[in-house]
């Protein structure tokens, strides 16, 4: 029987929901984890438990970055923390009410505060083709491999940027798979490019060390890798068979069964704007994300937010915010004292602060590929769900509908059940074009409950 | 000199009105707070529909069917296709006991005593041959043929670029503060500086009272937010549209197979923000409704819901026509949550009563002094 | 299109398109369907081209499948059960 009442409600079982979890119930804090996944562990340490249980070899595969999650993990087992894995939510209201679907029927959870810990997603990547079977995220194959040890079996195309698609290519590499590419839609950095362009750079030395190597892995497995693309297609009739790009002038054509993209990682903002906490646009992380204070408070005072969606950190980032937002959480209920509270949060500051000063290098260094924001062409398709092309959203900003909600009012962009998550971004992008407006001035879709699609028979069979 | 004519509000009946002003001849702005569109006019459910309409609304909804089912005539055809306008599908109001039943008939009964032959009763056979999907336990129905469907915010942008094309101006974001007599005409202040005018019209929908108050007009309303939900598309099963009796419901298939499920539920609006929320566990009384009259939509999902803002007046029909306190103000709002269909023909016979100073159909129900005359009410059995 | 790096310890029988599948107890609906080789989930709903899963992580909405009779259920937020009745629509049946 799930609880319909509680004092904290955290919505997202990865590194901040368990980080969050585990503290806000050693201070007394009666808290539920509410989890999409089976599992805990979010995207970033996803099936962390079934891994090191039974497929411990494949920790070799994944690194040892994922492997810190085990711990994490283990943690929020231990806290006492009431976990619903299963639950979908599609409401969390800022007078606490929270709408969630668990094994086929629907219930309503009141929480004095919640914690939203939904974490990011992967930037769409709206390339001519993106819609063909075969195409994927790079992170959708990353999760295939760890939730399932499964590994592409077929020659890959990977194309993007960000160090990210370095780790994923390594990862594959040392499982075995085929790359028959990886393309990389910006040029190639070297260690002295970033400390003549950062003066952090010397700081995060470690981790861009870390990025370079994996490039040198990759080199020394004899990996292609193609430098500089653009302009990248994915053809074929009915699923992938190939990809065609430009480098250095030149239009080039490879065979590929699976192709893999990825243009960074961008926080998924869907429960918070669901429940109208106000948002920002971050320039740096090119991307929309809810404003936080330092301890993850929204606009709304029931309402906070951890970990990447908050604002793109990674895993140990998150962590410390899912902690400092659970000792806020914890003084708002009476529970610590805001002095206790301050002398706890200073380690994860000092965390905080390091990953800052990393995160600003990394995104300095592997900026999105703007040519691969949004497509260009007529009937290149944003928004997937609805099937709305590039000129249909120029038809609809030339009729007068001249930002994202009138666009998605006119056209259908946005109406489908992914609600703008996957076209949002690029929509903006088209109008902005247009319109010649920075890329925030469009707006985000305007999103309400229910924040995920809920059966009708579910929502009939509400207790209320 | 042309005759300047501002229109406060951008949605439909503004829209329409200006169009038609500016079909007489006078130099018309649109002044509108948001974005065309944005509220009641772009965000109902779409229902096109004389079907259970306040006796005094029916000459107009009629002359407006004839329009919408002529749209290609009023708009062109490039607009008249953006409507994505449905017509002689039918709207039938459905009863599911025959008490309601009885009502239905006392409604026709009544209809048909003013001269109106419209709506026609539908036995459970009937009913059942003209919506096959509805419950069987459903005992008959109550029809209007020649109703139908568009698509609210499609339609708001159709009516709006056929005015731009014939000499309409619009200023969106602009918010109007304050009404200003000067001589014979007005000063319109606005966030965006002051405007002159001739005449003022007063399409302010949910907002239209404050308008009014503005020159001290005091006219009766209530707030209140009309939700809707759509589903996912559903292999096509229904053409009429299918309102509730004894129960909340406007059910509708749309062009491209999602349901539009409607009726009056109600969100909580937000005057401050100038948005309304839907409320999940009020969907809750929709969903179970759908779920017992069509048998189809049980395995159906729900993606989206929303809910526009509105404003209902005491006996549930529009103010239109000329304020009571001051010349060369005109008003036309408080449809009540059924001002969609009568968008074509309101903004023609308003134009008319202004610029010919008489309506070639009746407006006098409507007028804004009838407050101050007695209570006045709901008219039983519409809807 | 995917191979696994280990032998399930368990698997379980579900049904894709009333065709028997064995698969791996504890994978998602939609990653026994590709781990099984199927590319091809559904057709989306106005030009009916073909469609498989993208995000794998409930966002991008294109692994909706029929499970259990009910329609338009993210394989990727699934588990597979014993006996498990999968659908992938055909063109223009998504739904009920």
């Amino acid at each position: 029987m799930a609880r319909t009442s509680c004092e904290l409600a955290i919505i997202g079982g990865g590194p901040a929901g368990m980080a969050a979890a585990a503290r806000a119930a050693a201070l007394g804090v009666d808290t539920i984890v509410l989890d999409e996944q089976p599992a805990p562990g979010g995207q970033i340490y996803r099936a962390i438990e079934t891994v090191q249980a039974s497929r411990a070899d494949d920790l070799r595969i994944l690194g040892e970055e994922y492997a810190e999650g085990a711990a994490l993990a283990a943690a929020f087992r231990a806290s006492g923390a009431a976990y619903e894995p299963g639950s979908v939510v599609w409401q969390a209201l800022e007078d606490g009410r929270i709408g969630v679907s668990c094994n086929g029927a629907a219930h309503m959870l009141s929480a004095q505060r919640i914690l939203i810990a939904t974490g990011a997603m992967e930037r769409p990547v709206p390339i001519p083709g993106w819609t063909l079977p075969g195409v994927m995220g790079a992170g959708a194959a990353q999760t295939l491999l760890k939730a399932c040890g499964l590994v592409p079996d077929v020659p890959v195309v990977i194309i993007g940027t960000g160090p990210l698609i370095y780790l994923i290519a390594v990862q594959f590499a040392r499982a075995g798979v085929p790359i028959a590419s990886v393309l990389v839609a910006a040029p190639e950095i070297g260690m002295t490019d970033a400390l003549r362009v950062l003066p952090g750079a010397l700081r995060s030395g470690r981790t861009l060390l870390k990025g370079l190597a994996w490039r040198s892995e990759l080199r020394g497995m004899g990996v292609q890798m193609v430098h500089g693309v653009s302009q990248p297609v994915v053809e074929g009739s009915g699923r992938a068979e190939a990809v065609s790009y430009t480098q250095n002038g030149m239009r080039h054509r490879i065979a590929a069964r699976l192709v893999l993209l990825h243009n960074g990682v961008i926080p998924s903002t869907q429960l918070a704007l669901g429940a109208r906490c106000k948002q920002a646009w971050d320039a740096g992380q090119h991307c929309w994300r809810p404003q936080t204070n330092d301890w993850g408070a929204t606009s709304h005072a029931r309402i906070a937010v951890a970990g990447d969606g908050a604002g793109i950190l990674g895993a140990r980032g998150a962590a410390s915010l899912g902690r400092l937002a659970a000792l806020d959480a914890a003084v708002r209920l009476g529970k610590l004292d805001p002095a206790r509270c301050d002398r706890m949060a200073s380690e994860d500051r000092s965390e905080l602060a390091r990953q800052h000063g990393l995160r600003v290098v990394l995104d300095r260094l592997f900026p999105p590929a703007a040519e691969l924001l949004a497509p260009t062409g007529a009937g290149d398709i944003v928004c997937r769900c609805e099937e709305i092309t590039v000129a249909e959203l120029q038809d609809a900003v030339t009729q007068g509908c001249t930002d994202a909600n009138r666009v998605k009012a006119f056209t259908r962009c946005g109406m489908g059940p992914c609600q703008g998550r996957m076209c949002g971004a690029a929509a903006a992008e088209v109008i902005a074009r247009m319109l010649h407006q920075s890329v925030d001035q469009p707006g985000q879709f305007r999103v309400r409950l229910p924040v995920r699609p809920v059966p009708l028979a579910e929502l009939a069979g509400l207790q209320i | 000199m042309k005759t300047r004519a501002i229109v406060i509000g951008g949605g439909l009946h503004g829209t329409s009105t200006a169009l038609h002003l500016a079909r007489k001849g006078l130099d018309v702005l649109v002044i509108e707070k948001n974005s065309v569109g944005r509220h009641a006019s772009g965000v109902n459910a779409g229902g096109v529909r004389q079907l259970r309409r306040h006796p005094a609304e029916v000459p107009l909804s009629v002359a407006a069917m004839d329009r919408w089912l002529n749209l290609d005539a009023f708009l062109g055809p490039d607009l008249a296709a953006m409507c994505e306008f449905t017509g002689h599908v039918g709207q039938v109001a459905v009863a599911e006991t025959e008490a309601e039943m009885a009502g239905l008939a006392a409604r026709e009964a009544e209809l048909r005593g003013l001269g109106w032959t419209h709506e026609e009763l539908l036995d459970q056979a009937a009913l059942r041959r003209v919506a096959p999907a509805l419950s069987p336990h459903c005992v008959g129905g109550l029809i209007s043929r020649r109703d139908g469907h568009a698509n609210p915010y499609r339609t708001s942008q159709a009516f709006r670029l056929k005015a731009q094309r014939e000499g309409v101006r619009f200023r969106e974001g602009t918010r109007v503060l304050g009404l200003v007599q000067a001589g014979a005409g007005w000063r319109v202040e606005t966030s965006d500086g002051a405007f002159d005018s001739d005449v003022v019209v007063n399409c302010g929908g949910a907002w239209g009272w404050q308008v009014a108050a503005m020159v001290g007009e005091v006219l009766p309303h209530v707030d209140f937010a009309p939700s809707m939900m759509v589903s996912a598309r559903v292999q096509h099963f229904l053409d009429p549209v299918v309102v509730g009796t004894g129960r909340k419901l406007s059910f509708k298939q749309t062009e491209n197979g999602t349901v539009v499920i409607g009726g009056g539920i109600l969100g909580i609006p937000d005057l401050v923000a100038e948005t309304a929320d839907p409320v999940a566990e009020r969907l809750v009384e929709s969903a179970r409704t759908v779920h017992d009259l069509f048998p189809i939509m049980r395995t159906a999902t729900i993606v989206r819901a929303w809910a526009g803002l509105e404003a209902r007046m005491p006996d549930e029909i529009p103010v239109i026509g000329p304020s009571t306190m001051v010349a060369n103000l005109w008003h036309a709002f408080g449809y009540s949550g059924h001002g969609f269909q009568l968008s074509p023909i309101v903004g023609s016979l308003l134009a008319d009563l202004i610029v010919d100073g008489k309506s070639p159909l009746p407006l006098e129900p409507f007028r804004a002094g009838r407050f101050n005359e007695g209570p006045v009410a709901a008219h039983p059995g519409t809807a | 299109m995917f191979r696994r790096l280990h032998e399930p310890e368990t698997t379980v029988t579900v049904f894709v398109d009333d065709a028997p599948l064995r698969v791996a107890a504890g994978d998602s609906v939609a990653a026994a369907l590709l781990a099984a080789g199927i590319a091809v989930f559904r057709a989306a709903p106005r030009q009916g081209s073909p469609r498989g899963p993208y995000c794998m992580i409930g966002n991008c909405y294109d692994c909706l499948l029929e499970i259990d009779g009910m329609p338009y259920r993210q394989g990727c937020l699934t588990t597979v059960a014993e006996g498990m009745r999968i659908r992938r629509p055909t063109e223009h049946e998504e739904h009920a």
